[in-house]
C-alpha cells in the first residue's frame, strides 16, 4: 500500500504536515495525493474505532452475522441482489463469499427484535433469497486489527542504555 | 569492606544520579529508552509459553541448543551469504552483552589495547578494563556522521592494538557503514592483523542501504567475531539472548568461559528464538517501517526546533548537538527533566568526546514523540539567542 495510505489507515487524525514529516514527501504533495484519493474513492471515510460495549447507554444493542443463500437469476448477477440488501441502513457490511452460502451480511440493531424484524420482513422475503442463517454476536474481542480490551501498561524502564 | 581496585575504578559516576532521578519521577515522557517499544510478537511469546507447558525447563548444551544454532547459521547464510558451522563456530550467549565480554576476555592478554569508537555503547570500555586490557577511544565527529575514519584507526594501530570493537548501526549515534566504507576498514584490519569484534545487533534496523556484516567482506571471516542477538530485531530484550559466530578456536575459547560463568542461556529464550527466526520476519518488516517514519519525523522536528542533527542510518537513536544551549549534557538533561518532564540520555554517558550531545530514542509511540518534541521546543525557545 502507498505510504500515505498506510499511515492514514493507522491514524486518520494525522495532518498533511505530520504525514509529510513521517514520509519525507512535501506537505503539498501529501495534500494533493490525499485529495486525489478522496476524489477517486480510495479513501472512503475517516472514522473512529469505538468499543461500544463500554458505552452503557443501550445495553440491548445487538449485532448479527447473517449467511444469505441466493438463487442467481438470468441477467441478474449477485451484484444486483447484494445492492438491494446492502442499501438498507441496518446493514453494516456485506460480502460475497465462496463456500456454502453466498452473502455474509452484518446487521446492527437497537435490540434483538429490531434485527429479527429486519430479517423476517425485509431480508428473507426478498425474491432470489433462498434462505438465511442468523448468528448473534455475543462479544467482540478484536475488530479490524484492534484488540478491544485495554492492554496493561508495559513495564519498560523509563531510561536505559 | 574494600572491593577490587579495577571494580572500584569502573564508571559510572555522575550519570547514575541522573538515571535515578528519571526512574523516581512520575509521568515522564521518555525518549531515553534503549529498547523497542513494541512488545515481543505474540507468536514468539506463545512459543515460549508452550515450551514451558511442554516441560522444556532444563539446561541445554553449553553452546546452546543445536536446533537454534543451525537455524541461526541458515539465516546468516540466506540473508548475508555467511558460512558458519553451527557445531564449531557458533555460540548462544545471554545477550550480545555477554558475547562482547566473552570475546574480549578470550582474546586479551593483560595490557593489550583495544580500539573503540567514542561514543560507544557503555559496556565497551568497561569489559576491556575488566579483562585487563586497555581501551583506546577513537573520538568520532558529527561532521563525519559519527563514523570512524580509516586514518584514525590506522593511527591507533600504529601504537599497537590487538582488536577493534565496532558497533553498527551504532548505539548511541545511529551511525552505520556502507560496504565500501567497511572494505577500507577491513584493509587496515588485515594490514595490522587486528581481531574485529563486530556488534551488529541493530542490523535489521538499517534504513538507507543494505547492512553488510564485517565477516562477509573478503578475507575477514578468520579475524572477525560476529555478534548479534534477538533483542532489537524481534523486540526480545528481556529474553536476554544473543549469539557469537567466529573462527572455531575463538568460539572454543569463549565457550570455555561461558561454561564456567553462565553454563548456558535460558532454554525458554532459546525456544522463543527458534520461533523468531522461523516466522518472525513479517513483524520485523512492520517494525522497521514504523521506525523509519519516526526517524524522519524526529530528525525533521529536531532541526526545526534548533537541535542540529544528522540523519542516522540505523538503530532507533538520534544524536543531536545541544551546544547552542548548553555545554553540559547532564545539566541540560536534568533541567529539561525537571521543567518539562521529558527524559533523554546525556551524551557524556557514552563517552567523554560527546559531551555537548544527547541521545534521543525514537523507540516510542508517535504520540509520545510528538508531545515530547513540543515540550523540548517550548523548553528551548526562551533559551534561543
Amino acid at each position: 500500500m502507498n505510504e500515505i495510505l498506510e499511515v492514514l489507515s493507522k491514524n486518520a487524525r494525522l495532518t498533511p504536515d505530520e504525514i509529510s514529516k513521517l514520509t519525507g514527501q512535501s506537505a503539498n504533495a501529501v495534500k494533493a495525493a490525499i485529495k486525489k484519493y478522496e476524489k477517486d474513492g480510495v479513501i472512503v471515510q475517516y472514522k473512529t474505532v469505538i468499543n461500544k460495549e463500554l458505552i452503557d447507554e443501550n445495553p440491548n444493542f445487538v449485532r448479527a452475522l447473517i449467511e444469505v443463500s441466493i438463487t442467481p437469476q438470468k441477467d441478474v448477477g449477485f451484484d444486483y441482489i447484494a445492492e438491494r440488501i446492502y442499501s438498507f441502513p441496518e446493514v453494516k457490511s456485506c460480502y460475497l463469499m465462496s463456500g456454502s452460502y453466498d452473502l455474509l451480511v452484518e446487521v446492527e440493531g437497537e435490540n434483538i427484535q429490531t434485527v429479527s424484524n429486519f430479517i423476517a420482513s425485509k431480508l428473507s422475503p426478498m425474491s432470489h433469497v433462498r434462505g438465511t442463517a442468523t448468528h448473534f454476536l455475543l462479544k467482540k474481542y478484536k475488530e479490524d486489527g484492534h484488540i478491544l480490551k485495554k492492554g496493561k501498561q508495559r513495564q519498560r524502564l523509563n531510561i536505559s542504555y | 569492606m574494600d572491593i577490587a581496585e579495577k571494580v572500584e575504578k569502573l564508571k559510572p559516576s555522575g550519570i547514575r544520579l541522573f538515571f535515578d532521578l528519571v526512574l523516581n519521577m512520575k509521568d515522564v515522557i521518555s525518549l531515553g529508552v534503549g529498547e523497542p517499544d513494541f512488545v515481543t510478537p505474540w507468536r514468539i511469546r506463545e512459543k515460549a509459553i508452550f515450551s514451558l507447558e511442554q516441560g522444556y525447563t532444563s539446561y541445554t548444551s553449553n553452546k546452546g541448543m543445536i536446533e537454534l544454532r543451525k537455524i541461526i547459521c541458515q539465516h546468516l547464510h540466506k540473508r548475508y551469504g555467511l558460512q558458519y558451522d553451527p557445531e564449531e563456530e557458533t555460540l548462544i550467549t545471554v545477550g550480545v552483552s555477554e558475547g562482547l565480554d566473552l570475546a574480549v576476555r578470550t582474546i586479551l592478554n593483560p595490557g593489550e589495547r583495544v580500539l573503540i569508537h567514542d561514543p560507544s555503547y557503555v559496556s565497551y570500555p568497561a569489559v576491556v578494563d575488566l579483562a585487563g586490557g586497555e581501551p583506546v577511544l577513537l573520538p568520532t565527529r558529527i561532521e563525519d556522521h559519527f563514523k570512524l575514519s580509516v586514518e584514525q584507526i590506522e593511527k591507533g594501530c600504529k601504537k599497537g592494538a590487538r582488536a577493534l570493537m565496532i558497533n553498527y548501526p551504532c548505539n548511541p549515534t545511529g551511525a552505520s557503514y556502507t560496504k565500501k566504507e567497511l572494505k577500507q576498514i577491513a584493509r587496515i584490519a588485515d594490514k595490522y592483523d587486528l581481531i574485529v569484534l563486530s556488534d551488529e545487533v541493530y542490523d535489521e534496523l538499517t534504513y538507507d542501504f543494505d547492512h553488510t556484516p564485517f565477516s562477509s567482506l573478503p578475507g575477514m571471516k578468520k579475524r572477525v567475531i560476529y555478534l548479534n542477538g534477538f533483542s532489537k530485531a524481534f523486540a526480545m530484550t528481556g529474553f536476554r539472548l544473543g549469539y557469537a559466530c567466529g573462527p572455531a578456536k575463538l568460539i572454543a575459547g569463549m565457550t570455555k568461559i561461558h561454561q564456567y560463568t553462565m553454563l548456558c542461556a535460558s532454554i525458554t529464550s532459546q525456544m522463543a528464538a527458534i520461533e523468531a527466526l522461523r516466522g518472525g520476519f513479517n513483524d520485523v518488516v512492520e517494525m522497521k517501517k514504523e521506525y523509519m517514519r519516526r526517524r524522519r519525523f524526529v530528525v525533521s522536528r529536531l532541526n526545526e526546533i534548533g537541535l542540529d542533527c544528522h540523519m542516522p542510518e540505523g538503530a532507533f537513536y538520534v544524536f543531536p548537538s545541544i551546544k547552542k544551549f548548553s555545554r553540559n549534557s547532564i545539566e541540560f538533561a536534568t533541567d529539561l527533566l525537571n521543567k518539562k518532564k521529558v527524559a533523554l540520555v546525556p551524551g557524556v554517558a557514552f563517552g567523554e568526546s560527546t559531551e555537548g550531545y544527547v541521545r534521543i530514542s525514537y523507540a516510542s509511540s508517535y504520540e509520545n514523540l510528538k508531545e515530547a518534541l513540543l515540550r523540548i521546543e517550548s523548553y528551548l525557545k526562551p533559551n534561543l539567542h
